[in-house]
């Protein structure tokens, strides 16, 4: 499976309880829809460190990596790649 | 606290009174009063009362009357100035004819009228009956500690310490109030008087119900949190208003030990019912005994500060400890109890406690609840405070860093956790002067809870939990201050409609012990509530002054150590060790869909998150409790099934 079908799976999975993927768009912003609270941010980081093997350090952990399934798979390429 | 029924038949259609109504009702309530019974049936009246003996033991049974029986009263709570009133009452010339609290009710209005509740010091539920003016009266609490419910159905008015009595009243079935869940899990309780039962609603703390032959309810709000306008503080130093506090804490409990029975008190290692206990212990000759829980989770336990406590005040302590299996197993009769879905299982634990007290022979606990209320000690004050702080300066990271200090897990790094913490709590940060302000992040996040509820349900709702509270603030807030604006509601809301009830009254009646609480006295709540909000939390060191007030009674580690807020073991109870059948049973998509509140597939899907998960997240963890809690509030209550 894709880094992005992933990603879109675990949102749909965790935090929209459901597999209706017509409710998630690769770019939209997680904050702005409110699909990911103040707790969910870090059950979302623990996820990634996990299923891609990555550390994820403090000063990644920003909306510009994160944000939005997009911003995740790109950010985990650029981990894998450096 | 006892238990009190009636049914007004103001209608010319009623279906005649007989004592077995009555007693059907009372039999719903007996844990309410296992004492004795009482009735009183005389035309379009019917009162029954459910006897929990503390005050004059031979001759308190209720109905009572007045010199002539024109007047008749049934009454559940405690009046802590009867002695003062009774003194005043026979110096104008009435007779009494018992010892007991409850018969100053009758004699006061004889001579007051409506009026006579300005008088009463206490937690009351009345119905008092004027059967020269054909007219019903009842009466709750200025807090709302005592509780009393209301239905009309065909020409009759019914009432009822607790709704299960009133589903015994012929023609009243118990259906979901979609508006009363919907407010609940957003503001963590349905918007008085709304329950979640439709149909049924409670007398709202501070008011007086009139009820005449015309069957019309008239309401009349006696008493109400209010603050005074920003800066027009009680004036005085912070030594005066110190002594000032201590000496109304000290009355107020005082007052709280009457009785002809034993009276106990809850210790949970805080610093309110520390301070509760210490008083006890210096202004009383009452024998200091005190009950605590604790929990196998060391991240709720706090039996360490119980234990530094005792050994501070000497004092004879019976404690028991709470595990998951407990929670799993109890959680049924604590809905039973509450009778309302709950977002935490918090209640269960309080359950435990009072059956506690109880099997050691203590029916009246004292505990500190309402301090943080009154006095300044939650977290979501100084969540307001922060925000406050933050809205004049919006672009400040290092402002809105300071709720890391509340929140820990925020802590994702320095420079730029501002955008999260922006998404969290920035809803609202344009207009800091709205009268909600302060609870607007805490009902984001309750209300994400109703993403579980199914399509059709969400139909039912038409107006929002939030619009629903639009009359409640008044109009006065927008002089207050903002920190008082944030305690206004959080009375108004979660004080009443759940700590009181849920956690505190129908855990405690379950059990037949009597709660009682010296913070929640209104003179002790009408003088904090002029108190300079700084006094109540200086920068972000919470109810500063009620420490200053006490703190040569409390050992160190007790005044100076972090608030932990009382929680108990959520979602991961039901499963970490063994999963009782009724959970299985009430979420699964064949009863999700036969109920309909919620959408069957979205729970499946909840269900093996938290279970998957050690430690859910809040939002996970308050989804799950509502979904579970509501599934078995329709099976008690719609069904009239048992959930074993």
């Amino acid at each position: 499976m894709s880094t992005q079908n992933m990603i879109v799976d675990y949102i749909l999975q965790n935090f929209l309880f459901s597999d209706d993927r017509s409710l998630i768009n690769p770019d939209d912003s997680f904050l702005a829809k409110g699909i990911i609270d103040s707790t969910g941010i870090m059950e979302l980081i623990f996820f990634i460190e996990d299923q891609f093997g990555v550390k994820i350090s403090d000063e990644e952990m920003i909306p510009e990596n994160l944000d939005s399934v997009t911003r995740i798979v790109k950010f985990v390429a650029r981990k894998k790649a450096g | 606290m006892c238990g009190i029924v009636g049914i007004f038949n103001h209608g010319a259609h009623g279906i005649p009174h007989s004592r077995d109504n009555i007693d059907a009702m009372l039999n719903e309530i007996s844990h309410r009063g296992p004492d004795g019974k009482g009735h009183y049936i005389d035309g379009p009246i019917a009162l029954g009362h459910a006897r929990l003996s503390i005050i004059d033991l031979a001759g308190g049974a209720q109905p009572i009357h007045n010199e002539d029986k024109s007047v008749w009263v049934v009454f559940n709570g405690e009046i802590y100035n009867y002695i003062e009133l009774r003194r005043a009452l026979e110096a104008r010339g009435h007779r009494f004819y018992t010892r007991s609290d409850t018969e100053v009710l009758v004699h006061l209005y004889e001579d007051l009228g409506n009026n006579f509740v300005a008088e009463l010091v206490g937690q009351f539920a009345i119905a008092l009956w004027d059967s020269k003016a054909s007219k019903l009266l009842l009466v709750r609490d200025h807090a709302g500690i005592a509780p009393l419910f209301y239905t009309q159905i065909g020409g009759r008015f019914a009432f009822a310490s607790e709704i299960k009595a009133l589903l015994r009243v012929h023609g009243v079935d118990a259906r979901l109030n979609a508006h009363g869940l919907d407010q609940l899990m957003t503001l963590w309780a349905p918007v008085s008087p709304n329950t979640v039962f439709e149909n049924i609603y409670e007398v709202s703390p501070g008011h007086l119900l009139e009820i005449d032959m015309s069957g019309q309810v008239k309401a009349y709000a006696y008493w109400q949190w209010r603050y005074p306008a920003e800066g027009d503080y009680l004036a005085g130093s912070e030594r005066q208003l110190a002594g000032e506090l201590r000496e109304l804490l000290i009355d107020a409990t005082r007052l709280r030990l009457r009785s002809d029975v034993a009276v106990g008190a809850y210790l949970s290692g805080g610093l309110d019912s520390s301070v509760t206990a210490a008083l006890i212990k210096k202004y009383s000759d009452v024998p200091l005994r005190t009950f605590s829980i604790g929990f196998e989770d060391a991240g709720l336990d706090e039996t360490a500060y119980q234990q530094i406590m005792i050994k501070h005040l000497g004092a004879e302590h019976s404690h028991i400890r709470c595990s998951d299996a407990d929670i799993a197993r109890e959680f049924p009769s604590a809905i039973w109890h509450t009778e309302s879905p709950l977002l935490r299982t918090a209640p269960v634990p309080m359950r435990m406690l009072s059956r506690l007290a109880r099997e050691q022979g203590y029916k009246v606990v004292l505990t500190g609840e309402g301090a943080d209320e009154a006095l300044g000690g939650y977290d979501i004050f100084k969540e307001n405070k922060i925000r406050q702080f933050w809205a004049k300066f919006p672009q400040s990271t290092r402002r809105a860093s300071l709720l890391k200090r509340l929140y820990p897990y925020l802590d994702l790094n320095q420079g730029t956790g501002r955008a999260y913490l922006q998404a969290f709590f920035g809803i609202g940060l344009d207009n800091p002067q709205q009268p909600f302000f302060s609870h607007l992040p805490r009902w984001e996040t309750t209300g994400k809870t109703k993403e579980f509820f199914s399509a059709t349900f969400k139909e039912r709702i038409k107006i929002s939990a939030t619009k629903a509270l639009d009359g409640m603030m008044p109009n006065e807030n927008s002089r207050w201050s903002a920190f008082n604006r944030g305690q206004f509601i959080e009375a108004k809301t979660l004080l009443s409609g759940y700590l009181l009830s849920s956690q505190g009254d129908r855990m405690l009646m379950a059990s037949s012990v009597e709660g009682r609480f010296p913070f929640l006295d209104h003179r002790v709540i009408e003088f904090a509530n002029r108190l300079p909000p700084r006094l109540k939390m200086k920068v972000l060191n919470e109810k500063y002054l009620l420490k200053a007030a006490t703190q040569d009674l409390l050992p160190e580690a007790i005044t100076a150590r972090h608030k932990q807020p009382y929680r108990a073991p959520d979602a991961p109870a039901f499963f970490r060790g063994g999963t009782p059948g009724y959970v299985h049973e009430l979420l699964s998509a064949r009863s999700i869909n036969e109920y309909g509140y919620f959408d069957a597939a979205k729970v499946k899907r909840l269900v093996d998150k938290v279970q998957r998960m050690s430690n859910p997240g809040y939002k996970d963890n308050m989804s799950f409790i509502a979904v579970l809690s509501t599934q078995i509030w329709h099976t008690l209550f719609v069904k009239k099934q048992q959930v074993v």
